[in-house]
């Protein structure tokens, strides 16, 4: 081993090509993993971030008085947890089928048109639900519900019952062709002689699917489940904000901890209790995230983080 | 390929037939929103949106047409913010994960690590909310479209680095090196160019984010003047009025017979239009890139 003497010529313009990127992360997430001390604070524009007052635990007690966070953390967490386990099935259905089909062009036009849906923004998707939705005009109102012989209009962006399972749908709208693209290539990815061999002995298609592809995957589920856990107390702020268009009496079905924030923060400019909101969503994602990537360590180390 | 058994075929149409009812599902609201956009407003009014219109009219992209000031310019600002982000944040990324892979400069290994550091923990929005408009005072300025987004996260300057590692050999380096070349000639001259796969998967990614983005805009974008169409969407559903409102009637056009059920629509349909067109040429690598990030997380 030489002995560590720094070659200038070479790491002079090493570190002038990274100053650019490692500048935007201190500024981008340094600062504000810093900046999570407000949640301690009584913040004071005039005297800046970080020199205002600390305040102990007060915007906590906003926060736990305001009575949202029972209703933001259940919505967070049960949400998840539908679109992680009914998702994931969809999808898996979904990506096995779709390596059943031998036309290559069948082939490509399904993967074009499933996936085709996760291109569009949330605000986009908004019209396209509104487009059935909307109380007046929409399609559900006028046309649906006159044929199935009932004559009153329903007022969706009011009405909270519904919301559980218009949620649900979007979501696998938008995001099933995303999720079937990631388990069709671990499909892909299985040796074929497994199947021939399988065939030789005799084995049905079915049981092809129950004794080679599931098991085949499992270290693919497992990993991406694992994950998913790991963002639990994160939502997507797009689909719960903008579908719901961010409508006061449905907030008891569709409050997760990201609007929350955001409403806290944006419309009322306040932000204690947005703070402190979001400091517990940041401490209990890193806990989370941690434990599950120590999971994917056990389960299958190639896969996890570090 | 062998003879089909019957459970096969049997299979086979299944697999068909679900695939083909998941993919008008895919369409359906498309098809809605397209048809229920070239509706008379008198009808849609009337009858709702419908899939097959009973009147057809173009009245609400006349109006959008007259407005063609506003929105022109929400689509030109969607377009700059697009080029310029995209362009520079695969500028950023490539020569932060180049720096990573020199396992001969000291700090880089430092550098790595709290790259890691930012995917496992972050401050959330209100301290990036506060930084980006107390410090970086992006608020009604472009860069607040730009910046927030630019390295989309730490794992896109992994996945480049990994790139580096695995597919550009390293002999062709030390031979360039031992020519005398300099670090930047290397790397715009023979490492830039090995890796337009990977940039060019990482830039098309990077170009669907910023063309969707409506967050940032929400955040830190209050003057119209800065309003990418997909703010302008937003702005439309708190307050359909909006156009009509901001209307500059050079034109001469009467706002208040803004066909005010139809135009969402079609405004809608104007915004998507550009990706409906080019997507299917780019799915591929689309598709790609969705595995490239995902499983590796």
């Amino acid at each position: 081993m030489k002995k560590k003497k720094i070659r200038w010529a070479k790491a002079l313009p090493i570190y002038i090509m990274m100053l650019p990127g490692v500048l935007y992360f201190i500024v981008n997430n340094y600062l504000p993993m810093a900046g999570i001390v407000i949640a301690f604070k009584k913040i004071n524009y005039r005297k800046g971030i970080f020199k205002s007052p600390w305040n102990g635990l007060d915007n906590f007690q906003f926060l736990f008085q305001s009575g949202s966070v029972v209703t933001m953390i259940r919505n967070t967490v049960l949400y998840n947890l539908v679109f992680i386990t009914l998702g994931t099935v969809l999808a898996i259905t979904v990506a096995i089928l779709m390596n059943e089909i031998r036309s290559k062009v069948a082939n490509r036009v399904y993967q074009t048109v499933i996936l085709l849906p996760y291109l569009m923004s949330w605000v986009v998707v908004s019209y396209l639900v509104y487009a059935f939705l909307a109380g007046e005009n929409g399609y559900v109102n006028n046309t649906i519900i006159p044929a199935l012989g009932g004559s009153t209009k329903i007022n969706f962006y009011q009405e909270k019952i519904f919301w559980p399972f218009i949620l649900f749908f979007v979501n696998q709208w938008k995001g099933l062709g995303f999720n079937m693209i990631i388990y069709l290539a671990a499909v892909i990815g299985i040796s074929p002689d497994y199947y021939e061999a399988a065939r030789i002995d005799g084995a049905t298609k079915w049981q092809q699917i129950t004794k080679i592809t599931i098991p085949q995957l499992l270290p693919t589920i497992i990993t991406l489940f694992i994950l998913n856990v790991g963002r639990m107390f994160y939502s997507d702020f797009g689909l719960f904000y903008q579908i719901p268009k961010n409508s006061g009496p449905l907030y008891d079905v569709t409050m997760t901890i990201d609007t929350f924030v955001y409403n806290a923060l944006m419309n009322q400019n306040n932000i204690s209790m947005s703070s402190a909101a979001g400091f517990i969503q940041s401490i209990v994602g890193f806990i989370l995230v941690m434990s599950a990537n120590g999971l994917i360590r056990k389960v299958s180390k190639e896969n996890a983080m570090f | 390929m062998g003879i089909l058994s019957k459970e096969e075929k049997i299979f086979q149409a299944v697999a068909h037939v679900v695939l083909t009812i998941g993919c008008i599902l895919a369409i359906v609201p498309f098809w809605l929103l397209i048809a229920a956009s070239f509706s008379s407003d008198a009808y849609a009014t009337k009858y709702g949106y419908k899939f097959i219109p009973g009147e057809l009219s173009l009245e609400a992209y006349r109006f959008i047409f007259n407005q063609w000031d506003q929105i022109g310019r929400a689509y030109f600002i969607t377009v700059i913010v697009t080029v310029i982000g995209t362009a520079l944040g695969i500028m950023l990324v490539s020569m932060l994960a180049y720096g990573l892979v020199q396992k001969d400069v000291p700090g880089v290994k430092a550098i790595f690590l709290a790259i890691m550091v930012t995917m496992l923990f972050n401050g959330g929005l209100v301290p990036t909310y506060l930084i980006y408009s107390n410090v970086v005072h992006v608020k009604n300025t472009i860069w607040g479209l730009i910046l927030p987004n630019l390295l989309m996260s730490g794992f896109t300057v992994i996945l480049v680095k990994n790139y580096f590692t695995t597919s550009i050999p390293g002999e062709l380096i030390e031979a360039a090196e031992i020519d005398g070349a300099g670090q930047f000639n290397i790397f715009f001259k023979i490492v830039m160019p090995l890796s337009t796969p990977i940039l060019a998967t990482v830039g098309l990614m990077a170009a669907v984010t910023y063309w969707n983005d409506w967050q940032n805009g929400l955040y830190y974008i209050s003057e119209s003047k800065l309003y990418s169409i997909q703010l302008l969407l937003n702005e439309m559903n708190n307050n359909i009025q909006y156009l009509a409102n901001n209307a500059s009637n050079l034109a001469g056009v009467d706002t208040s017979t803004m066909p005010s059920v139809t135009i969402r629509l079609a405004i809608a349909v104007v915004a998507i239009l550009p990706i409906l067109l080019v997507y299917p040429f780019f799915q591929k690598y689309f598709a790609k890139g969705i595995v490239m990030g995902a499983v590796k997380g």
